[in-house]
């Protein structure tokens, strides 16, 4: 009975690879454009520096970071990303203290709007730092989040 | 690795919410196993895509720092009941899954 529910899932993934392929991204590239650097990195310096060419960027207003003041468990913290700056083209969220801080980039086609959401794991107390990039420019917000137990490795 | 992906969109005005919930382990590699002491694998999703009606408008690259079971959400100006919303992913073992469901 197990065996057949996997032959039928492994015959499903086989086609998803066809319709994979067919379409504009075929799995290669998509596991070559994992910008591996970027996230092995540190710091927030390097993976910054990985993820977008440089690590510099603009404190702003105007992106609002929705997390929790205190995150009792480490492993399942929710993070939103919430920005009104026009043409934002990637978001990402960066967990300042875990060992290796990027914990995720999200790339926004056309009819995107600059709204992600979703769950990270923090080792401890620190900032969740929001990068925005949008024409070219680099802009950022934090907001500290306070984890009673952690959540990496353990 | 079918039916990993639950995938929702509901259009409300302009804007079009997509929640998805995946199941995954999401192993960081750092981990270990109680019994035997050895580190268990990194076995973490590393490019999620969202398509709508076949258009990506948004390819996630995440780490082995994203919840397991990880829960994703976007919003999407444009879209109408009806418009089919493609959810895939592919984790660093090479393993996949895609959905697809329509707006609400």
């Amino acid at each position: 009975m197990q065996r057949r529910t996997f032959l039928q899932g492994s015959l499903a993934g086989g086609a998803v690879a066809v319709a994979v392929g067919a379409g504009l991204l075929s799995p290669r590239s998509v596991m070559a454009a994992w910008p591996e650097g970027a996230f092995n990195a540190k710091s927030v310096q390097d993976a910054m520096s990985g993820l977008f060419g440089s690590a510099d960027s603009t404190a702003t207003g105007d992106i609002k970071i929705k997390a929790p003041d205190i995150a009792e468990n480490g492993a399942v913290v929710p993070v939103s990303v919430n920005t009104s700056i026009g043409g934002t083209s990637k978001i990402a969220i960066i967990a300042e203290k875990n060992g290796q801080p990027l914990a995720a980039s999200f790339d926004l086609g056309k009819g995107a709007q600059g709204f992600v959401s979703t769950r990270i794991k923090m080792g401890k107390t620190s900032d969740v730092i929001a990068v925005v990039e949008a024409g070219g420019k680099r802009f950022s917000a934090r907001k500290n989040v306070k984890v009673t137990i952690g959540g990496c490795g353990g | 690795m079918a039916k990993s992906i639950r995938v929702r969109a509901k259009a409300k005005g302009d804007t079009t919410t997509v929640k998805a919930l995946i199941t995954h382990p999401m192993e960081t590699g750092l981990r270990k196993n109680k019994k035997t002491g050895k580190k268990i694998p990194a076995h973490y999703i590393q490019e999620v895509t969202c398509k709508h009606n076949g258009a990506n408008v948004m390819t996630a690259h995440w780490g082995p720092a994203v919840s397991k079971n990880p829960y994703v959400s976007i919003q999407l100006s444009g879209a109408a009941a009806g418009d089919s919303i493609e959810l895939s992913w592919v984790d660093n073992k090479g393993g996949k899954d895609t959905t697809s469901t329509k707006v609400k």
